[in-house]
């Protein structure tokens, strides 16, 4: 079985956020890179499914600068991924070029079994690369995936959707399938897999190579959200800041109806 | 001249708040509304002429009572190559978030997803789009036809129909056929019943400061008389007190109702990640500290075991008197 698992690189949480002068890009130094959170869910259950069928691999691409992006793939790599490929790329592309890029990258490296990847990375929060994906390869997917469960050439999936409801789909192969938070624990990396992370040779493509058309938005400006008004802090007794508020939230919010 | 095709969503039957707040929005543009509806519900087509829609096309087959994307994928790649919009617009929802970025591939078109905003700028499509979990909101102009979006719920004001035109044309269409390499065989429903938190209009949610799993349900009195959808924090949620479904969050979901109540809940910069797009926000803690109070609109320093009781009697004083 040949795996491919689609990693995006991402802000930790906690970052703090500074846009550039240009008012286009963010200011880089002080942010912290990480996996994105929901990409772990998809290495993890790569991993499982390679182990449980002997012989299979695990290839992880990733699409960004690849100055930083090869942080991320060693991480997957010491999980216990066994190939990496860095995209070299902008940043905030858009989810068609991005899709399109991973099913160019992903045809050259030769058949594919299972395509893997998050529901959403947290950046951009587009959810909308795997399934496009999807379509450029010509292959079935499921999204939002918290369950899998893989019988010979078929697959089961259970597909979280709104208000705890699940869908359970059945899905030929190849396919891919977005991983929700759920699906499983992520493994930390062990300190020999990180050894061995080390050592291995992360294959480099370059954006041009692939001779895409432009991108389908134009990223016109960033700017930080609009500082709401300040909040009010009620006083008096519980029974006095109970009353204020619910005679403030009617009258001068208008939510209650 | 602008053509718009509104995909529309129903719940029990009804159609869906989020589905008019579009039809809202595109009543006051220049140009035609088409819209398009799955699934066997009645149309209450004077609904849908009052907003000046033109046509509403409906695949009415049984076969569209389940998400089956393949399906719903084939039969909008065709109503699109006969209609030709200029701009199509949905609610952000599990099943468009699905369904359009397919369609985005196939049209070869361009979609922003999770939107806040939308308007036109001589008929191109400019959306704000929070970026790191609202942390920077982007604005990104549509560079090729059909522009398409997925508009978060409760963003555009709700107006009801004031446009004086010939009543709606109700089309039905036929299911095309598609040999499904993906299908959904069957649906596990939660017994859960409320609006989903993306889309309600209040929400209660509880972190770690009510103490124990069973003080949880300490917040259902309140949500009764609120009407409200109940969310929680990481926190609680990873104690196993409530499903993940319920997280509010960076790593759940996003939520942006008019009032946002959040009781025990010190305001993590993750927590606020998922709830800092609402109207207004209460926040009630015993700690004058807590950074919740810093998004707060409303703020309350006190037990919140004392003031649940007394808040619920109060509310339901208001709106039940
Ligand atoms: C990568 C990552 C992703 C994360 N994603 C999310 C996410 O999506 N959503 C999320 O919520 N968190 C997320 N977190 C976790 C987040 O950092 C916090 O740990 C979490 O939000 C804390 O939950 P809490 O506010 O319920 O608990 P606490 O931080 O423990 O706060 C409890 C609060 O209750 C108050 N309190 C206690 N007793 C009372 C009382 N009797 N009356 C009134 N108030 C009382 C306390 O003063 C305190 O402020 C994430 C963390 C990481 C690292």
């Amino acid at each position: 079985m040949k795996i491919f698992v689609c990693i995006k690189q991402v802000p930790d949480t906690e970052t703090k956020v500074k846009i550039s002068a240009d008012g286009k890009s963010l200011e880089t130094q002080n942010i912290k890179w990480v996996m994105n959170p929901y990409d772990e869910y998809a290495v993890e259950e790569a991993i499982k499914i390679r182990d449980a069928q002997p012989g299979s691999q695990i290839f992880v691409v990733s699409l960004g600068p690849k100055k930083r992006t090869v942080e991320s793939l060693r991480t997957a790599l010491a999980m216990g991924a066994d190939e990496a490929i860095a995209i070299d790329s902008a940043e905030f592309l858009d989810p068609l070029l991005s899709a399109q890029a991973l099913s160019l990258v992903i045809q050259m490296a030769g058949g594919f079994d299972i395509i893997l990847a998050g529901k959403l990375s947290i950046d951009t929060n587009s959810s909308s690369v795997p399934q496009m994906l999807a379509q450029y390869l010509k292959i079935p997917h499921v999204s939002v995936v918290s369950k899998i469960q893989l019988q010979d050439k078929k697959l089961t999936a259970e597909r979280d959707v709104e208000g705890g409801t699940k869908e359970v789909v059945e899905i030929s192969l190849p396919c891919v399938i977005s991983a929700n938070k759920g699906l499983n624990t992520p493994r930390y990396a062990s300190l020999p897999g990180i050894m061995k992370a080390k050592k291995k040779t992360i294959k480099e493509i370059e954006w041009a190579s692939l001779d895409l058309s432009p991108a389908s938005w134009n990223l016109i400006k960033l700017e930080l959200p609009a500082e709401k008004p300040a909040g009010q802090m009620l006083s008096g007794s519980a029974q006095e800041q109970v009353s204020a508020l619910v005679q403030k939230l009617r009258n001068e919010a208008k939510v209650l109806s | 001249m602008n053509s718009f095709l509104i995909f529309l969503e129903t719940h029990s039957g009804q159609l869906k708040k989020s589905s008019l707040e579009l039809l809202s929005w595109t009543q006051a543009q220049e140009g035609e509304t088409n819209c398009v509806i799955f699934g066997s519900p009645a149309v209450d087509v004077s609904v849908l002429s009052a907003y000046g829609v033109k046509k509403c096309f409906q695949f009415k087959n049984t076969a569209f009572d389940l998400y089956q994307s393949e399906l719903y994928l084939e039969s909008l790649k065709g109503l699109c190559a006969e209609i030709k919009p200029t701009t199509v617009l949905a609610s952000a929802s599990s099943l468009t978030k699905d369904l359009f970025p397919m369609l985005a591939v196939h049209q070869n078109s361009s979609l922003a997803s999770d939107v806040t905003q939308i308007q036109l700028q001589n008929g191109k499509l400019e959306v704000k789009k929070p970026f790191l979990a609202g942390k920077v909101v982007a604005t990104l102009q549509m560079a090729r036809q059909p522009q398409m979006a997925l508009v978060r719920p409760n963003q555009i004001t709700w107006v009801t129909g004031q446009k004086n035109s010939s009543p709606t044309v109700l089309v039905e269409k036929q299911k095309p056929d598609v040999k499904l390499l993906a299908e959904v065989k069957s649906v596990i429903r939660s017994s859960q019943s409320k609006l989903d938190l993306t889309e309600a209009s209040v929400v209660v949610s509880g972190g770690r400061g009510l103490k124990d799993a069973k003080n949880f349900s300490l917040l259902e009195p309140l949500a009764l008389v609120l009407g409200a959808t109940l969310g929680a924090s990481r926190a609680v949620v990873d104690a196993g007190w409530v499903p993940h479904n319920m997280q509010v969050g960076q790593t759940g979901k996003t939520v942006a109702p008019a009032l946002y109540i959040a009781v025990g809940i010190s305001g993590a910069i993750q927590h606020l990640a998922g709830m800092s797009g609402s109207k207004y926000i209460v926040a009630i803690n015993n700690d004058p500290n807590a950074p919740i109070f810093q998004k707060a609109s409303y703020g309350i320093v006190g037990d919140l075991f004392e003031i649940l009781p007394l808040l619920t009697q109060e509310f339901k004083k208001v709106l039940e008197g």
